[in-house]
């Protein structure tokens, strides 16, 4: 049992989606979701325990050794994203029933656990898998389930948001294939491993360069770096809450996990300096991406997308730690990601619990509501801070480790744009603090309660987490240092 | 360089740019699906002329054939497929519900309604009607 359990993962999430639709009962179904993605968390858990101890796991599939059949292959840097993605998905589904009941009729329940179990299944596949196409099948899973996912929002405009991520994810996962196509090519096969060894000979080749290329773009699509953003906005703005809650934290990190697996461990740090000025360009994309977000957020009157280009800004920071191309830059990369999870989940939870009493996510709607959801509303404080990277919240540690790389680095300049640009996270998070607790309410709120409790422990795990990590680093430090190290010291 | 020799690729190369194009260029939602379908296309097209030897056979075990045509891109390709597939059947029923819910697949005029509708919630928000006139006219 225990050795089948890297394609356990994959596989229950997996079987349990179809399973869903004929359930049909929403109650069960929302049972049943939550039971899933709790066991691929125990699995996770225990995978990442087995990895810690013993090292790499590797699984055949079907019992075809590797360079023939597809290999799941788990280190310490996707043991750690394994748990991080079950987890959150878990706690995210515990506050499901209720919001979704609200926000979507009763005949729409079932597809949205069918799609989000598919999602689930697919950015899983996408992290346990050693093989190159394997890897996009999966991307493919994910990225069509989160079209219905988005596309399930009550709002019109989530249609057309989910229509344009359609188009521009499909662009992203054509290039893919054809990078992915073009490696073959040259080497002759798709397994990670083999790649990476047989790579190395042929660096000079034009062909390879144009594979990297066409890759990273891909890549690039999915993950919302800065002039490939378009799509992540609305589709974050318009999706159910629950939607945005768990693609928000989960998918574009699974994408940079992607960036990194094939930066780091197929085509080699060394490789990517010396033959590209990748370094520099993601540096430009990083920071222009970090402000010009952070100034869009600031005008936004819905929070949701507020939010959402606040994530874009994010994305920034875990891309100039890949900049900076050291252990330290790659260190503070990981914990980001781990953190800025932690922070957008519980952020756009807390926003789910608002949208689920007074159906809408205007800003101006959320005047006054400081007093009557004091619960929700701190945990939008916290969430915020955290944003910031104020000390004793997870964003502070983040911010900490990626600024001690810039330096270490020696490029200051950029350590004090990174500062400059968390005042641009205050602002957007004050206008919200004034518009919550200091402005008289818009609408009628006299019979508005705080959010039932089946969201608000949900909420309140996260944000508690949030400030937990934010004091006692040490598996979180520990984990992204073991995985940085190991993708800097032996290639996969 | 044998640049007539390689004519699959410039086939390849040449769809791929076609695709790409129609699905910036058009503003009908339904001619850009058939732009991106015509974009992965021509990626099929790239896999299987890679996995192709002249003169080669299928890879089917006989003392009669020596040369093998490489099997696994094929089936990569209907992988691919079938991806493909459920991708363009969920953008055309996408595009089925944006008719409904706006009237029209007409790239400008989804987006005309679309900032109708912002311009209505920043109405909403700052109040006054001549600061909604400024807006309207930045």
């Amino acid at each position: 049992m225990t050795a089948h359990y890297p394609v356990l993962q994959v596989i229950v999430p997996l079987l349990a989606a179809p399973f869903c639709l004929v359930l049909r009962i929403p109650r069960l179904v929302a049972i049943f979701a939550i039971l899933v993605s709790a066991t691929a968390f125990l699995i996770s858990t225990a995978l990442l325990q087995q990895v810690l101890s013993h090292g790499i796991v590797i699984y055949e599939l079907g019992g075809w050794a590797a360079p023939w059949g597809i290999e799941y292959r788990i280190d310490q840097l996707n043991g750690y994203l394994l748990v991080l993605i079950s987890g959150i998905s878990t706690v995210v589904l515990i506050a499901a029933q209720s919001s979704i009941g609200r926000e979507l009729p009763e005949n729409r329940h079932t597809f949205f656990y069918t799609a989000y179990l598919l999602c689930l299944t697919g950015l899983l596949g996408i992290l346990v898998t050693g093989d190159a196409f394997n890897l996009f099948v999966f991307l493919e899973i994910a990225s069509l389930s989160s079209y219905i996912l988005i596309a399930l929002g009550t709002d019109r405009r989530a249609l057309t948001a989910s229509y344009q991520y359609l188009i521009m994810g499909t662009i992203g996962a054509t290039f893919i294939i054809i990078g992915v196509g073009l490696m073959y090519m040259m080497t002759g096969t798709l397994n990670m491993h083999d790649l990476s060894q047989r790579l190395p000979e042929i660096y000079k080749s034009r062909t390879v360069l144009c594979a990297f290329g066409f890759f990273i773009v891909g890549v690039c699509l999915k993950l919302a770096l800065f002039p490939l953003h378009l799509w992540l906005p609305n589709a974050y703005a318009y999706a159910p809450s629950i939607a945005t809650a768990f693609l928000a934290a989960t998918s574009t990190k699974v994408a940079v996990y992607v960036l990194i697996r094939f930066i780091f461990s197929i085509f080699g740090i060394n490789f990517v300096i010396t033959s590209l000025p990748l370094s520099e360009i993601f540096l430009v994309l990083a920071l222009a991406g970090i402000f010009a977000a952070s100034i869009s957020a600031i005008y936004q009157l819905n929070i949701k997308r507020l939010f959402a280009y606040s994530s874009i800004a994010q994305i920034g920071y875990m891309i100039l730690g890949l900049a900076i191309g050291t252990q330290l830059g790659l260190t503070a990369t990981l914990l980001h990601l781990f953190n800025h999870a932690l922070m957008k989940g519980a952020l756009f939870l807390a926003i789910g619990a608002v949208v689920y009493r007074i159906n809408s996510s205007q800003l101006h709607h959320y005047a006054g509501l400081g007093k009557k959801m004091p619960w929700t509303m701190s945990a939008i404080v916290v969430g915020g801070l955290s944003l910031i990277g104020v000390p004793l919240t997870v964003g502070f540690v983040s911010k900490w480790y990626l600024v001690t790389a810039l330096l270490d680095k020696g490029w200051w300049p950029v350590a004090v744009l990174v500062l400059l640009s968390s005042l641009l996270a205050v602002v957007y998070v004050w206008r919200i603090v004034e518009w919550i607790y200091f402005t008289p309410p818009r609408i009628i709120l006299t019979d508005i309660q705080e959010a039932p409790l089946s969201q608000l422990i949900p909420i309140w795990l996260l944000v508690l987490a949030n400030l937990y990590f934010g004091v006692d680093t040490r598996l979180t430090v520990g984990v992204s240092k073991l995985a940085a190290q190991s993708l800097f010291g032996v290639t996969l | 360089m044998n640049i007539l020799g390689l004519y699959n690729y410039w086939i390849v190369v040449i769809l791929i740019l076609i695709g790409f194009y129609i699905v910036i260029a058009h503003e009908n939602l339904i001619k850009k699906l058939v732009g991106l379908t015509i974009f992965q296309t021509a990626v099929f097209f790239f896999y299987i002329s890679v996995g192709k030897i002249k003169g080669a056979t299928a890879p089917i075990l006989n003392d009669s054939l020596q040369v093998y045509s490489n099997p696994l891109p094929h089936c990569l390709i209907l992988t691919a497929i079938v991806v493909g597939i459920s991708t363009t059947a969920l953008g055309l029923a996408l595009v089925v519900r944006i008719q409904e819910a706006y009237g029209s697949i007409e790239e400008h005029e989804l987006h005309a309604q679309d900032n109708n509708d912002q311009l209505e919630s920043q109405l909403e928000a700052y109040g006054t009607r001549k600061q909604f006139n400024i807006m309207k006219r930045t």
